[in-house]
């Protein structure tokens, strides 16, 4: 399988006979690309392949567990690190990602409602105020358009400032703030100010919140310029992420999911931080690629399992990122197995996957067998009751049913 | 009313005066103190108003005429270039308003910041930007102070912390005042308040148009905008009471001669006698040239060659950003994000690699 390499500008892809000398400097080009890093850290590859330092060891790839669904015991890869690493929860490990980036540097602050004194209320930043303090941990007023105004102001001045968006629907709020101001400072004054801002929340459909409650608002904000998408989904891309998106010095929204903070998984020590523009190779397989990203991939492994017992061989890709979208991963896979699924929690009309599609379809034409199949949410309002909410998304017989039919 | 007041203060002070200026020459550099009684009395709401006598001196009066006079023609000459269709898109216009701008930058330095709305030409040239920036980002050119690519309603200048330049607007101030109210921050809450929005009155759109008062728990003040020495005296009274106490509102009451931008002649909804009457009686720069003529700071000759020179170095600028290139096709895509990431950015149909991001 072929590995590929975001270099600096310049994109190289392997086969797989690597020699030692290749993979030497090719890590070191991408390495560059989050330059000034304190060096003992290492930055994992999409495939698992681990990197070390900055003199690069070689190509002593060893294989990390990059797919953790709750659930499943995964006793393929063990985990050959160092140290045998910590287990904790989804929320634990963005608290864990943020106070290592509030240690290391710090302008990093956090401002949010009910953050500081209350712990946050899905407890991602419990403890913090007590040691960082209340003006670095700040409880706002409920005034999404105000806060995140004021994180942007921050930014601009030199802070690298963390907003919380209670409930990802409430930034609706705050819209022009993050399509005006976020997405626009950088480019309309020229390049004077840049806004190093990451915008965090829980979205998505789950827990009978109801329709105001339950949005998903990658389609929204994804026509942005000037901001980066990204979306965790395991413990151990969401601290990575929460680290990567904390030091660059572009806006990012991460995007998280209320039904998965509760993820329990095994994560290592040592310090790590993940590529923002990257997608995941959660199950390498031939028949068929299905791109998925956040809740929605639990569901496509459970599926899988189903279809691993029938007798196809899903490849499955956790995007991870929205915006830009990882196209070279995907160009790979789509080389290989010729037939795409794309499975997402957002809506049909204009969601992430009918960008994805279009550009899927634009780009890699040529390659695919089959038209390309996107399930997606119902276009709907959430309803509360259990049972209709649970047919807004794509659940795991429907995933089934769609390869089945497009491996025909 | 004004002018009375005026002639009033020249009668007491002129016989004083005389005696001290001996020399009339532009370049005096006599810091001697002027003491001007500001046009209208204070108003304010929760705090105790600053004394009406502001203190000034005739290099603060000579600067106060010259920068304005820049203002004033920078404006008429966008005016001019916009009908010429070398402007695009929206230009507002902030002639009649110059006393607001030039009075804040004399009450406060280049630390503090300023962060505005769309109307931003002359605070930009306050903050001491230059003219060819101007008229080059007006015509869209790469030299402009946002490299051509925001235009009229985005000029920035980060070193001297001028903030933009921003076009949406709109219920920022409360929420922001209860914040900076909650927190006790030195922030100055200034409402240039030229009676209209876009093409509404006041008085149509706000119940209460005393926005002075509006703060509520938040102390505020009524100045008269169109007399740069009451703003600055504001200013300073303002500053310092941030800096002790928390924010502070300051309304401006000022008007601006254009509509709110070019689309908008500015007459449907007031009258030509309003805008003209406005002009003779209260125009800013009209009122300095009287109180340096009234003190003998500089001959009637002097101040129409200072208006001729800022016109010359206005159509100068224009020229020179005339000539000025425009942006390169791949400047599209600089700056969309800081130090983009390890990948091209394509073009619209994604099959043209258009930039490569370091």
């Amino acid at each position: 399988m072929a590995v590929i390499i975001q270099g600096i500008g310049t994109v190289t892809a392997l086969n797989s006979t690597n020699s030692l000398d290749t993979n030497k400097t090719l890590f070191a080009n991408s390495r560059r690309s989050l330059s000034d890093r304190k060096g003992r850290f290492f930055m994992v590859r999409s495939d698992g392949c681990l990197s070390y330092g900055l003199n690069g060891h070689g190509g002593r790839a060893e294989k990390l567990i990059t797919n953790a669904v709750a659930a499943k015991e995964d006793t393929a890869a063990a985990y050959t690190s160092s140290k045998p690493g910590h287990e904790l929860l989804l929320f634990e490990a963005l608290r864990e990602g943020l106070e290592e980036e509030m240690d290391r540097d710090p302008t990093v602050c956090v401002m949010g409602e009910d953050v500081g004194h209350y712990g946050g209320s899905y407890k991602v930043t419990k403890g913090l105020a007590p040691k960082y303090g209340d003006l670095r941990v700040l409880d706002t007023p409920i005034a999404e358009n105000s806060f995140t105004g004021m994180g942007i102001g921050a930014a601009m001045t030199g802070l690298r400032p963390v907003v919380e968006g209670m409930n990802m629907g409430f930034l609706l709020l705050a819209f022009n703030q993050i399509s005006n101001n976020c997405g626009m400072l950088h480019y309309t004054s020229g390049g004077q100010f840049k806004i190093p801002i990451v915008i965090r929340g829980p979205g998505g459909v789950g827990r009978q919140l109801g329709a105001e409650h339950s949005q998903r608002l990658e389609s929204y904000f994804q026509s942005i310029p000037g901001i980066q998408m990204v979306a965790c989904s395991t413990p151990y891309n969401a601290k990575g992420l929460m680290k990567a998106a904390i030091r660059s010095d572009n806006p990012v929204i991460l995007f998280e999911h209320v039904l998965l903070y509760n993820l329990k998984e095994r994560i290592p020590d040592e310090e790590y931080v993940l590529n923002l523009e990257e997608a995941e190779m959660v199950r390498p397989g031939e028949h068929v690629t299905i791109l998925t990203y956040s809740r929605m991939r639990y569901h496509v492994m459970q599926a899988a399992k189903t279809l691993v017992n029938k007798g196809y061989d899903p490849e499955v890709i956790d995007i991870r990122s929205l915006k830009p979208f990882d196209l070279y991963t995907i160009r790979n896979s789509v080389k290989k197995t010729h037939r795409v699924l794309i499975v997402e929690e957002c809506m049909r009309t204009g969601g992430i996957g009918a960008s994805l599609t279009a550009a899927i379809t634009e780009n890699f034409h040529d390659y695919l067998d089959a038209p390309i199949v996107c399930l997606s949410s119902q276009d709907v309002p959430t309803p509360y009751a259990g049972t209709l909410e649970n047919w807004t998304v794509v659940q795991p017989p429907q995933i089934v049913t769609a390869v089945e039919q497009l491996c025909q | 009313m004004a002018l009375s007041t005026n002639r009033t203060v020249n009668q007491l002070l002129k016989p004083l005066t005389a005696a001290i200026s001996a020399t009339r020459c532009l370049s005096s550099d006599s810091t001697s103190i002027i003491t001007v009684e500001s046009s209208l009395p204070f108003t304010s709401h929760k705090i105790d108003p600053p004394s009406r006598a502001v203190e000034t001196s005739p290099n603060e009066l000579m600067t106060f005429f010259k920068d304005m006079a820049e203002m004033r023609r920078m404006e008429i000459a966008a005016d001019s270039l916009y009908k010429a269709k070398l402007i695009r898109g929206f230009c507002h216009l902030y002639d009649g308003q110059e006393a607001v701008a030039v009075g804040m930058e004399a009450a406060i330095t280049k630390k503090d910041c300023i962060i505005t709305a769309y109307r931003d030409h002359c605070i930009y040239l306050a903050r001491g930007g230059g003219l060819y920036e101007s008229f080059a980002e007006l015509m869209g050119r790469k030299d402009g102070c946002s490299k051509g690519k925001g235009g009229s309603m985005h000029f920035y200048k980060k070193e001297s912390g001028f903030y933009g330049g921003h076009g949406i607007v709109g219920a920022q101030v409360p929420l922001g005042l209860n914040m900076a109210a909650l927190w006790d921050l030195p922030a100055i809450l200034v409402c240039e308040n030229n009676h209209y929005g876009m093409g509404t009155a006041e008085w149509r759109a706000a119940k209460s148009p005393a926005y002075y008062k509006r703060g509520d728990y938040v102390p505020g003040l009524k100045v008269d905008g169109m007399d740069a020495l009451a703003v600055k005296q504001a200013c300073k009274f303002a500053k310092e009471h941030a800096l002790k106490n928390g924010p502070i509102i300051l309304e401006m009451d000022t008007y601006r001669y254009h509509g709110h931008s070019m689309s908008d002649p500015g007459s449907t909804y007031r009258t030509r006698d309003e805008i003209s009457g406005v002009r003779q009686e209260r125009d800013p720069i009209e009122r300095i040239r009287k109180l340096i003529l009234a003190h003998d700071v500089a001959t009637e000759k002097e101040l129409k060659d200072i208006e001729k020179e800022k016109r010359k170095v206005v159509d100068e600028a224009i020229a020179k950003a005339k000539e000025s290139p425009m942006p390169d096709p791949s400047d599209l895509f600089t700056n969309v994000y800081v130090k983009g990431f390890g990948v091209e950015v394509f073009g619209p149909d994604r099959k043209e690699v258009r930039a490569t991001l370091p």
